[in-house]
């Protein structure tokens, strides 16, 4: 549990960052540290070069403009967590969040960091996922911009090369009163979900349903949006065998097998959980407490 | 029953003390709470070496060779060995076992032509530091020719070597008429029940810090638990050293449970280098480590059947079980094999019994002890079995319970069995009673309304219960020299071990009643093998009684001394003095203090003319024997909430009850009950090593190997009784260490079963969410 030898870096500006990124091989940036560092101690990757952000201070905050809210790589989820903002218009996202880990691990881990990570289970990748969420990614020529579904490149593969960074994410603000539910299932509190669902429901004056996201972590190696559940729910007034119907989409997954957790169990809690999210999410559109 | 020794002290009455029952704050917690412990990790010496350990990344292989000319090579490398630098060191034995035959199945310190688990040590690199030496060991290559592996217990055996085969022994128990009985009974219950493979894993990993010291010539090893003074004599006996040359010390130990303490081939490891390369040496195991290295536990699978009559009373329990011991046989022989043949009849009275356990090695980590080892199994199968002929009959649980639990009347319970080399004799307890009591705390009366109105509702609710007996107190002897100084300090000298219980504050708060100072004043020394010559640990609950029984003797004895030599000072009879807060008064005028008892003990120096032509000190060291273990017993009451369509179980309610004997410190005690429960919930429905079909770990990390933390913790109720003291110590004590952790995956079993309404449900353990899903009904 004692990292392999590599060199340090710390720099102090994205440009810096980006330059050591061009300049040296086999490289890995140290945000949160809450996968990196174990991974090094177990020896599970052997970096040449470990760069680490945090001395890099605008890469950290919150801000809102007409339309979005942007998040820096470097925040702490910790922040996110409590902030007044993120609460009221994502509230989806700090939902999210309750489930990430523990407030200790929250209090280092980055959103830059777990979406980089991009664990097929993690809650912030299947929430970003579900918000429609587009990554601002520096390199050598400047800034791009990748929207979340094609962030991931394959299993814990994001696209971005080796000489750029994520340096924000940014939310596009659902409509204010919208409907939204995070859920998931994992064998204790704070663990990588076996099957998380994020729904985001946003309900027309007729009372039908004008916008429906749902995205399933932990299922699938990336996050998977439920494309057909969502058009099976549009245009409909909500209710609990709609629901049922949209969550038998389920059914249809290929989901992932692992020694502990088979592949029909995972198919069923994500239908469960579906069905569970969609009613919680349908409540809160409505104005009732859950 | 207890030896009667000349001077054997009276028994303590029953009831509270001045601080003896008293639930006082423990002494060991000051530097504990701020961050001045001395954890293993915190031992460092000047020149020390790192060591890492090798292992293997193969479940069963031939070892062809293993090239360590790169990892030699490394800068800072200090010595890289392999079994040939160590084939004059003996395999690590077991400890005394009246079953044959175990040694050829012994592991050695390092492998030799096989390997037969992954995580088994094939080499080890001694480096300056420990980044280097991880470095170098990862240069280690070995080439390693892999064969078939047996994982399942419950196969055939196999070939371990030539004219060995997997099946070392049988540990076989039977008394009565066992067929006669089933052939007569009014019904035959036969169940298929397993326990999976679990363990303790401690916060504090094992870890071993070895020097020599040449001007002493004495090879001390520091960061050891548990059992110092076997280990000592077996590291002095294995390097060819006498035991007065070399020492054990214990810092602090962050949680025993039965895995650490026992000695492992690095603790050997250590040492040896240590004299070889006249440096110290360092090893802290890392978590992945562990989890492949320290021993395993619990893994049976038991066919059993039961035999009853019309009235549900048990006529003869007939049980086949399968041991999965792992790929050596460790210190605890076959112990948990044994504990479990002779404890599975646990609180009935049982007219006919016969037991076979295959005690059989698989290609898996060693396994050996973890808290309540061979009870946490036996009284999932026993309490399972009751439950299966309470439905089969048609009876209510607790009545069969009821009809079967030997009563008040019949003890002390003679039971035709052994276990652990000692006969079972069930030497107190009102088991009836203390079920009823806990049936009242929890409140099952009414807790089965709720249930009825809760399922109405639609909830997947129910409750369960499992009763346990405990063992404690194993003998033969364990002493305990109290010594008073001339600044009135009381140093209490003992050749037990601190694992965290609080074996410290007991045994001061045991001494200050007897003696009559406060208890804060006592200055509790364990773990040193420096400073007593015999000692047997701290193990299978036996601290209290053993150690305990020997604290009240010698601390009566100092006070008879005490007293002797201050009627001499004060002219006055011993029997009209007394002691009080560390003052010698008049029994009759407790208040005004004559002489304190600093005085006494400056009286009582090597230059006092009192002294002259005696012993000096005002010291005595007492033993206390015993050739019977104590029993304490219990019930455990579950009620659990399942999610229909996940499968998960949510614990609501629990209730831990255990007649002690006698409680020292009852917040210590309920403490004791709660984390063992916690260990239980562990067992019950979490934990599990698992492997995959070619024996390969899969639950290397804490994220595969799932530990239950406080947001899984249910609230725990404990009730401690006192209503059935030991008779066979002076204390009235058994032993509180394991009775949390007992019951638990029996009871959840029940409770599972109840809100599944399907008794029978639960086969094994863990109880895992997928497969209660199976059992639910609602479709998806």
């Amino acid at each position: 549990m004692k990292p392999p030898v590599f060199a340090y870096h710390d720099p102090r500006s994205v440009e810096e960052a980006v330059g050591l990124l061009g300049r040296l091989e086999n490289t890995r940036l140290l945000a949160g540290g809450q996968s990196l560092m174990p991974m090094l101690n177990m020896r599970f990757v052997f970096p040449d070069h470990v760069i680490d952000l945090n001395r890099i201070e605008t890469l950290a905050g919150i801000v809102q403009d007409a339309e979005t809210i942007r998040i820096g790589a470097m925040t702490r989820q910790r922040d996110i967590a409590d902030s007044a903002l993120v609460r009221d218009r994502l509230p989806l996202l700090t939902e999210a969040l309750a489930h990430v880990g523990h407030r200790q691990t929250r209090n280092r881990g980055t959103i830059g960091g777990s979406l980089c990570h991009l664990d097929p289970a993690a809650e912030l990748v299947a929430a970003a996922a579900n918000l429609d969420a587009t990554i601002e990614i520096a390199g050598p020529d400047g800034v791009r911009t990748l929207s979340m579904a094609a962030f991931p490149r394959g299993f814990m593969t994001p696209a971005i090369e080796p000489d750029e960074m994520v340096t924000a994410v940014r939310m596009p603000l659902p409509q204010r009163g919208h409907g939204f539910s995070f859920m998931e299932f994992a064998r204790r509190h704070g663990d990588f979900a076996i099957v998380s669902v994020a729904v985001l429901l946003v309900l027309a004056p007729d009372r039908r349903i004008a916008r429906a996201s749902i995205t399933l972590g932990g299922v699938g190696a990336v996050p998977l949006r439920m494309v057909e559940a969502e058009a099976l729910l549009v245009g409909h007034e909500p209710g609990a065998a709609l629901f049922e119907r949209a969550a038998e989409t389920c059914r249809a997954i290929d989901a992932l097998e692992d020694a502990q957790v088979p592949g029909w169990y995972r198919r069923q809690l994500a239908g469960v959980l579906m069905a569970r999210a969609l009613a919680t999410a349908r409540a809160r559109a409505e104005g009732v407490s859950t | 029953m207890s030896k009667a020794v000349a001077d054997a002290p009276p028994r303590l009455a029953p009831g509270k003390g001045r601080v003896l029952g008293q639930p006082v704050a423990r002494l060991e917690d000051g530097p504990l709470v701020r961050g001045r412990g001395l954890f293993a990790a915190d031992v460092n010496f000047p020149r020390q070496l790192a060591m890492r350990v090798v292992r293997s990344q193969i479940a069963h292989g031939r070892l062809v060779s293993l090239d360590t000319a790169e990892a030699r090579a490394l800068p800072g490398v200090v010595a890289v060995w392999t079994a040939a630098e160590v084939s004059d060191i003996p395999p690590i034995p077991f400890r005394a076992t009246k079953v044959r035959g175990l040694e050829p199945y012994c592991q050695p310190i390092l492998a030799r032509e096989r390997v037969r688990y992954v995580g088994e040590p094939i080499a080890v690199v001694f480096a300056e530091d420990a980044y280097i030496a991880e470095d170098a060991a990862d240069l280690v290559v070995a080439e390693i020719d892999e064969l078939p592996v047996v994982l399942d217990a419950a196969a055939e055996p196999a070939e371990f070597l030539p004219g060995n085969s997997t099946e070392p022994t049988i540990v076989r128990k039977e008394y009565g008429d066992v067929d006669a009985a089933f052939r007569a009974a009014h019904a035959v219950i036969e169940l298929d029940l397993s326990v999976g493979r679990h363990s303790g894993v401690p916060m504090e990993t094992r870890g071993a810090i070895a020097r020599y010291v040449a001007a002493h010539d004495v090879l001390e090893l520091h960061g050891t638990a548990k059992k110092q003074h076997w280990n000592r004599d077996e590291i002095a006996r294995l390097l060819g050293r006498p035991p007065t040359g070399v020492h054990l010390f214990e810092g602090h130990v962050g949680g025993g449970f039965g895995v650490r303490g026992e000695l492992y081939p690095e603790d050997l490891l250590v040492c040896l280098a240590a004299m070889r390369l006249d440096r110290p040496v360092k090893w802290i195991e890392d978590r992945r480590e562990h989890l492949v290295a320290t021993n395993h536990s619990r893994q049976q699978r038991h066919l059993i059947r039961g035999a009853v009559d019309a009235d549900g009373r048990l006529l003869a329990i007939d049980d086949v079980f399968f041991h999965d011991q792992g790929a050596y046989v460790r210190t605890h022989g076959a112990r948990v094999a044994d504990l479990a043949a002779g404890m599975l009849p646990g609180p009935y009275r049982l007219p006919a019994y016969r037991v076979a356990g295959h005690f059989r090695l698989t290609n898996k980590t060693p396994a050996a002890t973890y808290r309540a080892p061979g009870r946490f199994e036996t009284t999932f199968v026993r309490e399972r079995l009751m439950d299966a002929i309470a439905v089969r009959l048609d009876l209510d649980p607790i009545e069969l319970r009821r009809r079967n639990l030997v009563t008040e009347a019949e003890m002390p319970h003679v039971r035709p069995v052994d276990t652990l080399g000692v006969d079972v004799v069930l030497d107190s307890g009102d088991y009836i009673g203390l079920m009823d009591q806990a049936l009242a705390q929890f409140g099952w009366d009414a807790v089965q309304r709720d249930l009825t109105a809760r399922r109405a509702a639609g909830d997947c609710v129910g409750a369960g219960l499992a009763f346990f007996v405990e063992k404690s107190g194993l003998g033969p002897s364990d002493g305990v020299r109290i010594s008073i100084d001339a600044t009135g300090g009381v140093e209490l000298v003992s050749g037990a071990a601190s694992v965290g219980q609080g074996m410290e504050t007991a045994l001061a708060q045991i001494c200050a009643e007897a003696l009559g100072v406060d208890y804060r004043r006592i200055r509790v020394v364990r773990g040193r093998t420096d400073r007593i010559e015999f000692g047997n640990g701290a193990h299978a609950s036996r601290v209290t009684v053993m150690s305990g029984s020997a604290t009240y003797h010698a601390a009566l004895a100092v006070r008879g001394m005490a007293l002797d030599t201050a009627a001499q000072l004060l002219q006055a009879r011993p029997e009209d003095l007394a002691i009080e807060d560390g003052q010698v008064v008049r029994a009759a005028a407790p208040g005004v203090p004559l002489i304190a008892l600093a005085e006494v003990a400056r009286q009582m120096g090597p230059n006092s003319p009192l002294m002259r032509g005696r012993t000096p000190g005002l010291t005595a060291e007492r033993w206390f024997y015993s050739e019977h273990m104590t029993y304490p017993y219990g019930v455990h009451l579950a009620l659990v909430r399942i999610d229909r369509a996940t499968g998960e179980v949510r614990v609501e309610k629990y209730l831990v009850a255990n007649d002690v004997g006698r409680a020292v410190n009852p917040m210590m005690v309920e403490g004791q009950m709660v984390g063992g429960f916690a260990q239980g919930l562990g067992g019950a429905l979490f934990e599990e090593f698992r492997y995959d079909e070619r024996g390969q770990p899969l639950s290397t990390t804490f994220a595969d190997y799932l530990i239950p933390t406080l947001s899984e913790m249910p609230a725990v109720d404990v009730l401690i009784a006192e209503d059935a003291p030991s008779p066979l110590n002076p204390l009235g004590v058994k032993g509180a260490g394991e009775g949390g952790t007992n019951a638990v995956g029996a009871a959840i079993a029940a409770a599972v079963d109840d809100a599944l309404r399907r008794p029978g449900a639960i086969v094994s353990l863990p109880i895992l969410p997928r497969t209660v899903r199976r059992h639910t009904e609602e479709p998806t």
